[in-house]
Protein backbone atom coordinates (compact mmCIF):
# COMPACT_ATOMS: atom_id res chain seq x y z
CA UNK A 1 0.00 0.00 0.00
CA UNK A 2 2.81 2.39 0.87
CA UNK A 3 4.40 1.59 -2.47
CA UNK A 4 1.17 2.46 -4.26
CA UNK A 5 0.88 5.67 -2.34
CA UNK A 6 4.45 6.57 -3.24
CA UNK A 7 3.87 5.96 -6.92
CA UNK A 8 0.62 7.84 -6.78
CA UNK A 9 2.37 10.84 -5.29
CA UNK A 10 4.95 10.86 -8.07
CA UNK A 11 2.17 10.69 -10.67
CA UNK A 12 0.29 13.59 -9.05
CA UNK A 13 3.46 15.72 -8.96
CA UNK A 14 4.08 14.97 -12.62
CA UNK A 15 0.49 15.99 -13.43
CA UNK A 16 1.00 19.20 -11.45
CA UNK A 17 4.06 20.06 -13.54
CA UNK A 18 2.20 19.16 -16.73
CA UNK A 19 -0.70 21.45 -15.77
CA UNK A 20 1.70 24.34 -15.20
CA UNK A 21 3.35 23.67 -18.55
CA UNK A 22 -0.06 23.69 -20.29
CA UNK A 23 -0.90 27.08 -18.83
CA UNK A 24 2.55 28.44 -19.77
CA UNK A 25 2.08 26.99 -23.22
CA UNK A 26 -1.04 29.10 -23.80
CA UNK A 27 0.54 32.12 -22.14
CA UNK A 28 3.51 32.01 -24.51
CA UNK A 29 1.17 31.72 -27.46
CA UNK A 30 0.11 35.34 -26.88
CA UNK A 31 2.90 36.68 -29.09
CA UNK A 32 4.40 35.31 -32.32
CA UNK A 33 7.90 35.74 -30.87
CA UNK A 34 7.34 33.33 -27.97
CA UNK A 35 4.66 31.13 -29.52
CA UNK A 36 6.92 28.28 -30.58
CA UNK A 37 8.27 28.06 -27.06
CA UNK A 38 4.64 27.56 -26.07
CA UNK A 39 4.37 24.53 -28.33
CA UNK A 40 7.54 23.08 -26.76
CA UNK A 41 6.10 23.58 -23.27
CA UNK A 42 2.88 21.85 -24.29
CA UNK A 43 4.78 18.94 -25.80
CA UNK A 44 6.93 18.44 -22.70
CA UNK A 45 3.84 18.61 -20.50
CA UNK A 46 2.10 16.03 -22.66
CA UNK A 47 5.04 13.62 -22.70
CA UNK A 48 5.43 13.94 -18.92
CA UNK A 49 1.73 13.31 -18.37
CA UNK A 50 1.64 10.23 -20.59
CA UNK A 51 4.85 8.82 -19.07
CA UNK A 52 3.54 9.49 -15.58
CA UNK A 53 0.28 7.72 -16.35
CA UNK A 54 2.17 4.60 -17.38
CA UNK A 55 3.46 4.41 -13.77
CA UNK A 56 -0.13 3.97 -12.60
CA UNK A 57 -0.24 0.98 -10.25
CA UNK A 58 -3.40 -0.51 -11.72
CA UNK A 59 -1.92 -0.98 -15.17
CA UNK A 60 -1.33 -4.63 -15.94
CA UNK A 61 -1.43 -4.65 -19.72
CA UNK A 62 1.03 -2.48 -21.61
CA UNK A 63 0.87 -4.21 -24.97
CA UNK A 64 -2.37 -2.64 -26.19
CA UNK A 65 -1.46 0.76 -24.80
CA UNK A 66 1.73 0.77 -26.85
CA UNK A 67 -0.04 -0.53 -29.97
CA UNK A 68 -2.73 2.15 -29.68
CA UNK A 69 -0.19 4.92 -29.06
CA UNK A 70 1.76 3.87 -32.14
CA UNK A 71 -1.36 3.61 -34.31
CA UNK A 72 -2.57 7.00 -33.08
CA UNK A 73 0.76 8.60 -33.88
CA UNK A 74 0.60 7.00 -37.33
CA UNK A 75 -2.71 8.73 -37.97
CA UNK A 76 -1.60 11.95 -36.31
CA UNK A 77 1.50 12.56 -38.44
CA UNK A 78 -0.33 12.87 -41.79
CA UNK A 79 -3.02 14.94 -40.05
CA UNK A 80 -0.29 17.27 -38.86
CA UNK A 81 1.21 17.58 -42.33
CA UNK A 82 -1.90 18.70 -44.24
CA UNK A 83 -1.75 21.71 -46.53
CA UNK A 84 -2.50 25.06 -44.89
CA UNK A 85 -5.69 25.55 -46.89
CA UNK A 86 -7.01 22.32 -45.30
CA UNK A 87 -6.44 23.51 -41.73
CA UNK A 88 -10.13 24.31 -41.02
CA UNK A 89 -11.32 20.78 -41.89
CA UNK A 90 -8.36 19.24 -40.07
CA UNK A 91 -9.29 21.23 -36.98
CA UNK A 92 -12.91 20.09 -37.21
CA UNK A 93 -11.73 16.50 -37.60
CA UNK A 94 -9.52 16.75 -34.54
CA UNK A 95 -12.47 18.06 -32.50
CA UNK A 96 -14.31 14.94 -33.63
CA UNK A 97 -11.44 12.68 -32.52
CA UNK A 98 -11.17 14.40 -29.15
CA UNK A 99 -14.90 14.04 -28.61
CA UNK A 100 -14.77 10.38 -29.70
CA UNK A 101 -12.11 9.63 -27.09
CA UNK A 102 -14.11 11.32 -24.34
CA UNK A 103 -17.37 9.57 -25.30
CA UNK A 104 -15.79 6.12 -25.44
CA UNK A 105 -14.05 6.49 -22.09
CA UNK A 106 -17.27 7.83 -20.56
CA UNK A 107 -19.27 4.88 -21.89
CA UNK A 108 -16.73 2.35 -20.64
CA UNK A 109 -16.72 3.98 -17.21
CA UNK A 110 -20.50 3.81 -17.05
CA UNK A 111 -20.68 0.09 -17.85
CA UNK A 112 -17.86 -0.68 -15.42
CA UNK A 113 -19.49 1.20 -12.56
CA UNK A 114 -23.25 0.83 -13.13
CA UNK A 115 -25.35 0.45 -11.01
CA UNK A 116 -23.04 1.90 -8.35
CA UNK A 117 -22.70 5.37 -9.81
CA UNK A 118 -22.99 8.26 -7.35
CA UNK A 119 -25.43 10.94 -8.48
CA UNK A 120 -22.92 13.72 -9.06
CA UNK A 121 -20.70 11.37 -11.04
CA UNK A 122 -23.64 10.20 -13.16
CA UNK A 123 -24.57 13.82 -13.85
CA UNK A 124 -21.10 14.78 -15.10
CA UNK A 125 -20.77 11.47 -16.92
CA UNK A 126 -24.01 12.24 -18.76
CA UNK A 127 -22.73 15.69 -19.63
CA UNK A 128 -19.50 14.10 -20.84
CA UNK A 129 -21.15 11.63 -23.23
CA UNK A 130 -23.90 14.00 -24.43
CA UNK A 131 -21.43 16.79 -25.27
CA UNK A 132 -18.94 14.26 -26.60
CA UNK A 133 -21.42 12.54 -28.91
CA UNK A 134 -22.90 15.70 -30.37
CA UNK A 135 -19.45 17.20 -30.85
CA UNK A 136 -18.30 14.02 -32.59
CA UNK A 137 -20.95 13.97 -35.33
CA UNK A 138 -21.22 17.78 -35.43
CA UNK A 139 -17.50 18.09 -36.07
CA UNK A 140 -17.52 15.33 -38.67
CA UNK A 141 -20.33 17.17 -40.46
CA UNK A 142 -18.41 20.45 -40.25
CA UNK A 143 -15.28 18.76 -41.59
CA UNK A 144 -17.34 17.24 -44.43
CA UNK A 145 -18.77 20.62 -45.35
CA UNK A 146 -15.36 22.28 -45.23
CA UNK A 147 -13.79 19.53 -47.33
CA UNK A 148 -16.76 19.96 -49.68
CA UNK A 149 -17.69 16.29 -49.43
CA UNK A 150 -21.03 17.53 -48.14
CA UNK A 151 -22.98 20.41 -49.71
CA UNK A 152 -21.89 23.72 -48.19
CA UNK A 153 -25.30 25.22 -48.82
CA UNK A 154 -27.35 25.39 -45.61
CA UNK A 155 -30.33 23.02 -45.53
CA UNK A 156 -33.33 24.32 -43.66
CA UNK A 157 -36.80 22.92 -43.14
CA UNK A 158 -39.85 23.91 -41.17
CA UNK A 159 -39.76 23.19 -37.46
CA UNK A 160 -36.01 22.58 -37.57
CA UNK A 161 -35.29 24.30 -34.30
CA UNK A 162 -38.17 22.46 -32.64
CA UNK A 163 -36.84 19.06 -33.76
CA UNK A 164 -33.33 19.90 -32.57
CA UNK A 165 -34.52 21.30 -29.29
CA UNK A 166 -36.70 18.25 -28.58
CA UNK A 167 -33.78 15.90 -29.25
CA UNK A 168 -31.69 17.84 -26.78
CA UNK A 169 -34.46 17.88 -24.20
CA UNK A 170 -34.97 14.11 -24.58
CA UNK A 171 -31.28 13.39 -24.05
CA UNK A 172 -31.22 15.61 -20.96
CA UNK A 173 -34.35 13.80 -19.75
CA UNK A 174 -32.58 10.45 -20.11
CA UNK A 175 -29.60 11.87 -18.25
CA UNK A 176 -31.83 12.95 -15.37
CA UNK A 177 -33.44 9.50 -15.26
CA UNK A 178 -30.03 7.84 -15.19
CA UNK A 179 -28.91 10.10 -12.36
CA UNK A 180 -31.92 8.88 -10.36
CA UNK A 181 -31.66 5.22 -11.49
CA UNK A 182 -28.05 4.56 -12.54
CA UNK A 183 -28.81 0.84 -12.91
CA UNK A 184 -30.91 1.26 -16.10
CA UNK A 185 -28.13 0.20 -18.42
CA UNK A 186 -30.50 -0.26 -21.36
CA UNK A 187 -31.19 3.50 -21.46
CA UNK A 188 -27.55 4.45 -21.78
CA UNK A 189 -27.16 3.79 -25.55
CA UNK A 190 -30.05 6.20 -26.20
CA UNK A 191 -28.13 8.92 -24.38
CA UNK A 192 -25.37 8.44 -26.97
CA UNK A 193 -27.41 7.87 -30.12
CA UNK A 194 -29.77 10.84 -29.70
CA UNK A 195 -26.96 13.39 -29.26
CA UNK A 196 -25.19 11.76 -32.23
CA UNK A 197 -28.27 12.53 -34.34
CA UNK A 198 -28.52 15.99 -32.80
CA UNK A 199 -24.91 16.68 -33.82
CA UNK A 200 -25.72 15.95 -37.46
CA UNK A 201 -28.93 18.00 -37.48
CA UNK A 202 -27.22 20.89 -35.69
CA UNK A 203 -24.76 21.39 -38.58
CA UNK A 204 -27.21 20.75 -41.46
CA UNK A 205 -28.57 24.35 -41.52
CA UNK A 206 -25.13 25.94 -41.37
CA UNK A 207 -23.50 27.58 -44.37
CA UNK A 208 -19.82 28.02 -45.09
CA UNK A 209 -19.54 31.61 -43.87
CA UNK A 210 -20.81 30.64 -40.41
CA UNK A 211 -18.09 28.03 -40.02
CA UNK A 212 -15.74 30.20 -37.89
CA UNK A 213 -18.41 30.46 -35.20
CA UNK A 214 -19.36 26.80 -35.43
CA UNK A 215 -15.80 25.51 -35.22
CA UNK A 216 -15.16 27.70 -32.17
CA UNK A 217 -18.33 26.45 -30.53
CA UNK A 218 -17.47 22.80 -31.20
CA UNK A 219 -14.01 23.50 -29.79
CA UNK A 220 -15.64 24.75 -26.63
CA UNK A 221 -17.92 21.70 -26.40
CA UNK A 222 -14.95 19.36 -26.86
CA UNK A 223 -13.17 21.13 -24.01
CA UNK A 224 -16.16 21.03 -21.69
CA UNK A 225 -16.72 17.33 -22.34
CA UNK A 226 -13.06 16.66 -21.50
CA UNK A 227 -13.42 18.65 -18.28
CA UNK A 228 -16.52 16.60 -17.43
CA UNK A 229 -14.43 13.47 -17.99
CA UNK A 230 -11.93 14.92 -15.53
CA UNK A 231 -14.70 15.11 -12.93
CA UNK A 232 -15.69 11.49 -13.58
CA UNK A 233 -12.13 10.19 -13.32
CA UNK A 234 -11.24 12.64 -10.56
CA UNK A 235 -8.31 13.83 -12.68
CA UNK A 236 -7.28 17.41 -11.90
CA UNK A 237 -5.04 17.54 -14.95
CA UNK A 238 -7.93 16.70 -17.23
CA UNK A 239 -10.21 19.23 -15.53
CA UNK A 240 -7.60 21.94 -16.08
CA UNK A 241 -6.90 21.03 -19.71
CA UNK A 242 -10.62 20.81 -20.43
CA UNK A 243 -11.34 24.14 -18.75
CA UNK A 244 -8.56 25.81 -20.76
CA UNK A 245 -9.84 24.38 -24.03
CA UNK A 246 -13.45 25.16 -23.12
CA UNK A 247 -12.72 28.77 -22.28
CA UNK A 248 -10.60 29.18 -25.39
CA UNK A 249 -13.45 27.93 -27.58
CA UNK A 250 -15.91 30.13 -25.73
CA UNK A 251 -13.80 33.27 -26.17
CA UNK A 252 -13.37 32.57 -29.88
CA UNK A 253 -17.11 31.92 -30.28
CA UNK A 254 -17.92 35.24 -28.62
CA UNK A 255 -15.41 37.09 -30.83
CA UNK A 256 -16.79 35.42 -33.95
CA UNK A 257 -20.43 36.04 -33.10
CA UNK A 258 -19.68 39.69 -32.30
CA UNK A 259 -17.92 40.03 -35.64
CA UNK A 260 -21.05 38.73 -37.37
CA UNK A 261 -23.36 40.80 -35.20
CA UNK A 262 -25.14 37.76 -33.80
CA UNK A 263 -26.04 37.53 -30.17
CA UNK A 264 -24.31 34.72 -28.37
CA UNK A 265 -27.60 33.01 -27.45
CA UNK A 266 -28.54 33.13 -31.12
CA UNK A 267 -25.35 31.18 -31.84
CA UNK A 268 -25.80 28.77 -28.92
CA UNK A 269 -29.21 27.71 -30.09
CA UNK A 270 -27.94 26.94 -33.52
CA UNK A 271 -29.82 29.64 -35.36
CA UNK A 272 -27.00 29.98 -37.85
CA UNK A 273 -27.42 30.74 -41.48
CA UNK A 274 -30.80 32.35 -41.15
CA UNK A 275 -29.60 35.58 -42.76
CA UNK A 276 -29.68 34.46 -46.34
CA UNK A 277 -33.48 34.25 -46.35
CA UNK A 278 -33.96 37.86 -47.39
CA UNK A 279 -32.36 37.95 -50.81
CA UNK A 280 -31.93 41.12 -52.79
CA UNK A 281 -35.35 42.33 -53.93
CA UNK A 282 -34.48 45.10 -56.34
CA UNK A 283 -31.87 43.91 -58.78
CA UNK A 284 -32.08 46.56 -61.46
CA UNK A 285 -29.00 46.98 -63.58
CA UNK A 286 -26.83 49.62 -62.02
CA UNK A 287 -23.73 50.84 -63.80
CA UNK A 288 -20.35 49.77 -62.46
CA UNK A 289 -16.90 50.88 -63.48
CA UNK A 290 -14.57 48.11 -64.44
CA UNK A 291 -10.86 48.18 -65.16
CA UNK A 292 -8.19 46.07 -66.84
CA UNK A 293 -5.06 44.72 -65.10
CA UNK A 294 -3.09 47.38 -66.97
CA UNK A 295 -5.20 50.24 -65.54
CA UNK A 296 -5.25 48.68 -62.09
CA UNK A 297 -1.47 48.33 -61.96
CA UNK A 298 -1.06 51.94 -63.06
CA UNK A 299 -3.21 53.17 -60.17
CA UNK A 300 -1.50 50.85 -57.67
CA UNK A 301 1.96 51.96 -58.80
CA UNK A 302 1.02 55.61 -58.33
CA UNK A 303 -0.34 55.05 -54.81
CA UNK A 304 1.48 55.75 -51.57
CA UNK A 305 -0.66 53.62 -49.29
CA UNK A 306 -2.42 50.43 -50.29
CA UNK A 307 -4.55 48.21 -48.08
CA UNK A 308 -5.37 44.71 -49.32
CA UNK A 309 -8.55 43.13 -47.96
CA UNK A 310 -8.42 39.32 -48.37
CA UNK A 311 -11.45 37.08 -47.97
CA UNK A 312 -12.38 33.47 -48.41
CA UNK A 313 -12.38 33.97 -52.19
CA UNK A 314 -8.62 34.45 -52.03
CA UNK A 315 -8.26 31.11 -50.26
CA UNK A 316 -10.51 29.35 -52.77
CA UNK A 317 -8.53 30.74 -55.68
CA UNK A 318 -5.26 29.82 -53.89
CA UNK A 319 -4.15 33.35 -54.70
CA UNK A 320 -2.11 34.04 -51.54
CA UNK A 321 1.26 33.41 -53.19
CA UNK A 322 0.40 35.71 -56.09
CA UNK A 323 -0.74 38.29 -53.55
CA UNK A 324 2.66 38.05 -51.98
CA UNK A 325 4.29 38.75 -55.35
CA UNK A 326 2.05 41.81 -55.63
CA UNK A 327 3.09 42.85 -52.13
CA UNK A 328 6.76 42.48 -53.08
CA UNK A 329 6.38 44.38 -56.36
CA UNK A 330 4.58 47.28 -54.70
CA UNK A 331 6.88 47.38 -51.68
CA UNK A 332 9.86 47.55 -54.01
CA UNK A 333 8.36 50.69 -55.54
CA UNK A 334 8.08 52.27 -52.13
CA UNK A 335 4.35 51.71 -51.73
CA UNK A 336 3.22 51.05 -48.16
CA UNK A 337 1.17 47.84 -48.34
CA UNK A 338 -0.83 46.46 -45.46
CA UNK A 339 -3.52 43.81 -45.07
CA UNK A 340 -6.85 44.35 -43.33
CA UNK A 341 -8.16 41.15 -41.72
CA UNK A 342 -11.78 40.91 -40.67
CA UNK A 343 -12.26 38.52 -37.71
CA UNK A 344 -14.58 36.23 -39.68
CA UNK A 345 -12.67 36.31 -42.97
CA UNK A 346 -12.15 32.70 -44.04
CA UNK A 347 -13.49 29.51 -42.60
CA UNK A 348 -12.04 29.53 -39.08
CA UNK A 349 -10.68 32.12 -36.64
CA UNK A 350 -7.34 33.44 -37.87
CA UNK A 351 -7.57 31.56 -41.18
CA UNK A 352 -6.39 34.48 -43.37
CA UNK A 353 -3.39 35.17 -41.15
CA UNK A 354 -2.15 31.62 -41.53
CA UNK A 355 -2.57 31.63 -45.31
CA UNK A 356 -0.78 34.97 -45.67
CA UNK A 357 1.97 33.91 -43.28
CA UNK A 358 2.39 30.76 -45.35
CA UNK A 359 2.92 32.99 -48.37
CA UNK A 360 5.75 34.69 -46.40
CA UNK A 361 3.98 37.98 -45.81
CA UNK A 362 5.40 39.45 -42.58
CA UNK A 363 2.86 39.29 -39.78
CA UNK A 364 3.36 42.93 -38.75
CA UNK A 365 1.73 43.86 -42.10
CA UNK A 366 -1.47 42.04 -41.11
CA UNK A 367 -3.81 44.45 -39.35
CA UNK A 368 -6.88 43.74 -37.28
CA UNK A 369 -10.12 45.46 -38.18
CA UNK A 370 -10.15 47.93 -35.29
CA UNK A 371 -6.54 48.92 -35.87
CA UNK A 372 -6.86 49.68 -39.55
CA UNK A 373 -10.38 51.08 -39.94
CA UNK A 374 -9.24 54.57 -38.91
CA UNK A 375 -6.58 54.51 -41.65
CA UNK A 376 -8.85 53.95 -44.65
CA UNK A 377 -9.50 57.69 -45.28
CA UNK A 378 -5.73 58.14 -45.75
CA UNK A 379 -5.49 55.07 -47.95
CA UNK A 380 -5.01 55.62 -51.67
CA UNK A 381 -6.17 52.21 -52.82
CA UNK A 382 -8.14 49.55 -51.00
CA UNK A 383 -7.84 46.30 -52.96
CA UNK A 384 -10.52 43.77 -52.05
CA UNK A 385 -9.68 40.18 -53.01
CA UNK A 386 -12.42 37.63 -52.54
CA UNK A 387 -14.18 39.40 -49.67
CA UNK A 388 -17.71 40.73 -49.93
CA UNK A 389 -20.05 41.04 -46.96
CA UNK A 390 -17.29 42.20 -44.59
CA UNK A 391 -16.81 45.29 -46.80
CA UNK A 392 -20.49 46.08 -47.36
CA UNK A 393 -21.23 49.67 -46.26
CA UNK A 394 -24.94 48.76 -46.01
CA UNK A 395 -24.04 47.15 -42.68
CA UNK A 396 -23.37 50.69 -41.43
CA UNK A 397 -26.05 52.70 -43.20
CA UNK A 398 -29.04 50.57 -44.24
CA UNK A 399 -31.14 49.57 -41.25
CA UNK A 400 -33.20 47.30 -43.49
CA UNK A 401 -30.23 45.22 -44.59
CA UNK A 402 -29.89 41.70 -43.14
CA UNK A 403 -26.29 42.42 -42.23
CA UNK A 404 -27.07 45.80 -40.65
CA UNK A 405 -24.98 46.35 -37.53
CA UNK A 406 -22.26 43.89 -38.48
CA UNK A 407 -18.84 45.49 -37.96
CA UNK A 408 -17.18 45.95 -41.34
CA UNK A 409 -13.91 47.10 -42.83
CA UNK A 410 -14.47 50.72 -43.92
CA UNK A 411 -13.11 50.09 -47.39
CA UNK A 412 -15.50 52.64 -48.90
CA UNK A 413 -13.62 55.45 -47.16
CA UNK A 414 -10.45 54.82 -49.16
CA UNK A 415 -9.73 57.21 -52.07
CA UNK A 416 -9.99 54.43 -54.65
CA UNK A 417 -11.49 50.99 -54.16
CA UNK A 418 -10.68 48.02 -56.36
CA UNK A 419 -12.60 44.78 -56.09
CA UNK A 420 -11.42 41.55 -57.68
CA UNK A 421 -14.50 39.43 -58.25
CA UNK A 422 -15.65 36.76 -60.67
CA UNK A 423 -18.97 38.44 -61.43
CA UNK A 424 -21.67 40.55 -59.88
CA UNK A 425 -23.25 37.73 -57.82
CA UNK A 426 -24.06 38.72 -54.24
CA UNK A 427 -22.11 37.32 -51.31
CA UNK A 428 -23.00 34.66 -48.79
CA UNK A 429 -25.67 36.76 -47.11
CA UNK A 430 -27.39 37.29 -50.46
CA UNK A 431 -27.12 41.03 -49.99
CA UNK A 432 -26.24 43.46 -52.74
CA UNK A 433 -23.10 45.44 -51.99
CA UNK A 434 -23.46 49.22 -52.65
CA UNK A 435 -19.67 49.46 -52.55
CA UNK A 436 -19.55 48.13 -56.12
CA UNK A 437 -21.63 50.99 -57.53
CA UNK A 438 -19.63 53.84 -56.00
CA UNK A 439 -17.92 56.24 -58.38
CA UNK A 440 -14.52 55.56 -56.89
CA UNK A 441 -14.89 51.80 -57.14
CA UNK A 442 -13.28 49.86 -59.94
CA UNK A 443 -14.44 46.30 -60.50
CA UNK A 444 -11.71 43.94 -61.62
CA UNK A 445 -13.61 41.00 -63.08
CA UNK A 446 -11.81 37.67 -63.15
CA UNK A 447 -10.25 34.89 -61.15
CA UNK A 448 -8.35 36.29 -58.17
CA UNK A 449 -5.17 34.35 -58.87
CA UNK A 450 -4.87 35.15 -62.57
CA UNK A 451 -5.95 38.76 -62.12
CA UNK A 452 -3.36 39.42 -59.43
CA UNK A 453 -0.83 37.66 -61.62
CA UNK A 454 -1.62 40.00 -64.53
CA UNK A 455 -1.23 43.03 -62.26
CA UNK A 456 2.14 41.75 -61.04
CA UNK A 457 3.14 41.16 -64.64
CA UNK A 458 2.23 44.72 -65.63
CA UNK A 459 4.05 46.14 -62.62
CA UNK A 460 7.28 44.32 -63.36
CA UNK A 461 7.09 44.57 -67.14
CA UNK A 462 6.20 48.23 -67.53
CA UNK A 463 9.42 49.57 -66.09
CA UNK B 1 -16.26 11.88 -2.23
CA UNK B 2 -18.07 15.01 -1.06
CA UNK B 3 -14.97 17.11 -0.57
CA UNK B 4 -13.49 15.72 -3.78
CA UNK B 5 -16.38 17.14 -5.78
CA UNK B 6 -15.95 20.55 -4.22
CA UNK B 7 -12.18 20.42 -4.77
CA UNK B 8 -12.75 19.50 -8.39
CA UNK B 9 -15.23 22.36 -8.86
CA UNK B 10 -12.76 24.82 -7.37
CA UNK B 11 -10.05 23.59 -9.73
CA UNK B 12 -12.42 23.88 -12.69
CA UNK B 13 -13.42 27.41 -11.75
CA UNK B 14 -9.84 28.59 -11.25
CA UNK B 15 -8.64 26.94 -14.44
CA UNK B 16 -11.50 28.49 -16.40
CA UNK B 17 -10.58 31.96 -15.09
CA UNK B 18 -6.91 31.42 -15.91
CA UNK B 19 -7.98 30.22 -19.35
CA UNK B 20 -10.05 33.34 -19.98
CA UNK B 21 -7.31 35.70 -18.82
CA UNK B 22 -4.51 33.95 -20.71
CA UNK B 23 -6.42 33.37 -23.92
CA UNK B 24 -7.89 36.87 -24.03
CA UNK B 25 -4.33 38.06 -24.55
CA UNK B 26 -3.68 35.84 -27.55
CA UNK B 27 -3.46 38.02 -30.65
CA UNK B 28 -6.17 37.36 -33.28
CA UNK B 29 -3.20 36.84 -35.59
CA UNK B 30 -2.67 33.47 -33.89
CA UNK B 31 -6.24 32.29 -33.42
CA UNK B 32 -5.82 29.33 -35.76
CA UNK B 33 -2.68 28.01 -34.01
CA UNK B 34 -4.44 28.70 -30.69
CA UNK B 35 -7.25 26.38 -31.68
CA UNK B 36 -4.96 23.60 -32.85
CA UNK B 37 -2.79 23.93 -29.72
CA UNK B 38 -5.69 23.82 -27.27
CA UNK B 39 -6.96 20.85 -29.22
CA UNK B 40 -3.67 19.03 -28.74
CA UNK B 41 -3.63 19.89 -25.01
CA UNK B 42 -7.23 18.74 -24.70
CA UNK B 43 -6.14 15.34 -25.98
CA UNK B 44 -4.63 14.80 -22.52
CA UNK B 45 -7.85 12.79 -22.20
CA UNK B 46 -5.56 10.05 -23.48
CA UNK B 47 -4.42 9.48 -19.88
CA UNK B 48 -7.93 8.36 -18.95
CA UNK B 49 -7.99 5.98 -21.88
CA UNK B 50 -4.54 4.60 -21.01
CA UNK B 51 -5.66 3.71 -17.48
CA UNK B 52 -8.82 2.14 -18.91
CA UNK B 53 -6.85 -0.11 -21.28
CA UNK B 54 -4.11 -0.86 -18.76
CA UNK B 55 -6.45 -1.94 -15.98
CA UNK B 56 -8.27 -4.24 -18.39
CA UNK B 57 -11.34 -4.61 -16.19
CA UNK B 58 -13.42 -5.90 -19.10
CA UNK B 59 -12.73 -6.62 -22.75
CA UNK B 60 -15.48 -4.18 -23.77
CA UNK B 61 -13.87 -1.37 -21.77
CA UNK B 62 -10.43 -2.24 -23.12
CA UNK B 63 -11.64 -2.16 -26.74
CA UNK B 64 -13.29 1.23 -26.28
CA UNK B 65 -10.12 2.37 -24.54
CA UNK B 66 -7.85 1.30 -27.40
CA UNK B 67 -9.96 3.26 -29.91
CA UNK B 68 -9.95 6.22 -27.51
CA UNK B 69 -6.14 6.14 -27.20
CA UNK B 70 -5.78 6.04 -30.99
CA UNK B 71 -8.15 8.99 -31.45
CA UNK B 72 -6.52 11.10 -28.73
CA UNK B 73 -2.94 10.28 -29.71
CA UNK B 74 -3.62 11.33 -33.29
CA UNK B 75 -4.74 14.69 -31.86
CA UNK B 76 -1.65 15.00 -29.70
CA UNK B 77 0.78 14.26 -32.51
CA UNK B 78 -1.14 16.00 -35.29
CA UNK B 79 -2.05 19.00 -33.14
CA UNK B 80 1.45 19.82 -31.96
CA UNK B 81 2.89 19.14 -35.40
CA UNK B 82 0.56 21.47 -37.30
CA UNK B 83 0.71 24.18 -34.64
CA UNK B 84 4.48 24.27 -34.89
CA UNK B 85 4.36 24.26 -38.69
CA UNK B 86 1.98 27.22 -38.65
CA UNK B 87 3.96 29.19 -36.10
CA UNK B 88 7.18 28.63 -38.04
CA UNK B 89 5.62 30.57 -40.93
CA UNK B 90 4.89 33.72 -38.96
CA UNK B 91 7.79 36.04 -39.69
CA UNK B 92 8.28 39.69 -38.94
CA UNK B 93 9.47 42.21 -41.53
CA UNK B 94 11.85 43.54 -38.89
CA UNK B 95 14.51 40.82 -38.78
CA UNK B 96 15.17 39.74 -35.17
CA UNK B 97 18.23 37.66 -35.95
CA UNK B 98 20.40 38.82 -38.85
CA UNK B 99 21.31 35.18 -39.51
CA UNK B 100 17.77 34.26 -40.52
CA UNK B 101 17.32 37.25 -42.85
CA UNK B 102 17.21 36.04 -46.42
CA UNK B 103 17.05 39.33 -48.31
Amino acid sequence: MTDFAGNQLIIEVIYLVASALFILSLKWLSSPTTARRGVRAGEIGMILAIAGTLLHHGIVDYKWIIIALVLGSGIGIPLGMVHMTAVPQRTALSHAFGALCVTLVGSAEFYLRSPNVPRFMMAVLSMEVILGSLTFTGSLMAAGKLQEILPQRPLTYKGQNLVNLSLLVISIGIAVYLVLYPGTKQLFPAMIVIPLIFGVLMIVPIGGADMPTVISLLNSYAGLSAAAMGFVLDSKLLIIAGALDGSSGLILSVIMSKAMNRSFTNVLFGAFGQVQASAAGATEEKPVHSATPDEASGILAAANRVVIVPGYGMAVAQAQHKVRELYDALTKRGVDVRFAIHPVAGRMPGHMNVLLAEADIPYDRLMEMDDINGDFPQTDVALVIGANDVTNPAARTDAGSPIYGMPILDVDKARTVMVIKRGMSPGFAGVDNPLYYMDKTLMLFGDAKSFVNSIVHELSGAH
Amino acid sequence: MGSNIIDALFIFMLAAFIGFEVIRRVSPLLHTPLMSLTNALDAIAVVGAIVLVGEHKSTFAAVLGVIAIIAATSNVVGGFLITDRMLKMFKSSRPEKPASAKI
